[in-house]
């Protein structure tokens, strides 16, 4: 009777929690994401930024390239003329409007390969959500970069980065 | 006879104020409603709704790696009775959608609805006859998510921005549960 109680029911409970006393010396998997957070790989393909020359100039010359490539349709670029007084691009011309719907984009990165002068670039900010569809349309207000090299510069968060 | 707007719209934040009725009841129960407000902001049951491959990133959302139970919303639930968020995982075809919608209209109030991914959102790359182009069309959705597919930590931020407006609602909105019961709303017999 005892020896059947031990086979039985003790020896299986006990090997059940060794595996339980076991794993809690192992490292915790989880990534406590709203205050670490979890190291993106360098390819990562999320928000897009327009990016800008070291003097200034942006680098979009309104080619409409990535508009062609982007197998959701979800860029639109109107292109207009630059001129000696107003000059925003070294080329002949340069995106008077360039919008992304960020809700179509599926983050293929067609766009970043299509681009002749690296003007288009996708990067590690993966927090987009938001409450309302129209706030998904980014202006080239909202992808421009504010300073040459700012989509290049690390993302600034509160967070800790974890392997 | 025409259907009031409010019953449309019935619980997206960018519901305009309705009528004198909601704006009244403020101050005795402004502890209530911060009381309510947390207890449903921090046990945001998901409704298992995955359609295509965002139910794997979803999936993977509840894993132990990102660990959606730091938030309560550990219990996916399979059942739309026990859920009070449903979480539109993948592209939603134009089959699935009444069934979408009935689910959704099982789910009890206060309830809520994350578009999950490109797909969900907006149709995506889906832009066909078979697609519906974005998940609002059928329900109201509170927070869309980005990304093919949104990675887990996307998600989370969309739990937490979900949480944020939930701990804004105000409790006269529950209020317009009662706006549904005017008189043109009942549901009407049908003979067949």
């Amino acid at each position: 009777m005892s020896v059947s109680l031990f086979r039985d029911v003790v020896k299986p409970i006990a090997t059940g929690f060794g595996i339980t006393l076991k794993r809690l010396s192992h490292k915790k998997e989880t990534v406590f994401y709203p205050e670490q957070r979890r190291e993106q790989y360098p390819r990562t393909r999320w928000r897009h930024f327009l990016t800008r020359y070291e003097s200034g100039l942006e680098r979009c010359i309104g080619c409409s390239l990535c508009a062609g490539a982007c197998p959701a349709r979800c860029i639109n670029v109107v292109a207009a003329e630059n001129t000696d007084e107003k000059r925003f691009s070294p080329g002949e011309r340069y995106a008077e409007r360039y919008e992304i719907n960020m809700i179509r984009c599926i983050f293929c990165g067609y766009c970043q390969d299509a681009c002749p002068t690296g003007a288009i670039v996708l990067r590690k900010n993966f927090e987009l959500a938001d409450y309302k569809r129209e706030s998904f349309v980014y202006t080239k207000e909202m992808l421009l970069e504010s300073y040459p090299g700012e989509a290049d510069a690390p993302w600034v968060g509160e967070y800790e980065e974890v392997k | 006879m025409p259907k009031k707007v409010e019953t449309i719209v019935l619980h997206d934040s960018s519901t305009p104020v309705l009528g004198d009725i909601q704006k009244g009841g403020n101050i005795v129960v402004t502890s209530l409603d911060t009381l309510l407000n947390q207890a449903r902001a921090n046990s945001l049951w998901p409704l298992t709704f995955g359609l295509a491959c965002c139910a794997i990133e979803m999936m993977s959302t509840a894993a132990s790696r990102f660990d959606l139970a730091r938030f309560g919303s550990e219990a996916f639930r399979a059942t739309p009775r026990q859920a009070d968020v449903m979480i539109i995982a993948g592209r939603l075809s134009k089959k699935m959608a009444p069934v979408l919608r009935q689910i959704y209209d099982q789910m009890p109030e206060p309830k809520w609805v994350i578009s999950m991914g490109a797909c969900a959102s907006s149709g995506g790359v889906y832009n066909n006859y078979a697609i519906v182009q974005g998940a609002d069309q059928v329900v109201p959705v509170d927070v869309y998510v980005p990304g093919c597919p949104p990675s887990p930590d996307a998600l989370i931020y969309a739990v937490i921005k979900l949480q944020e407006k939930i701990k804004k609602r105000k409790f006269n909105k529950i209020i317009e549960i009662n706006a549904r019961t005017l008189e043109s709303d009942k549901p009407q017999e049908v003979h067949a």
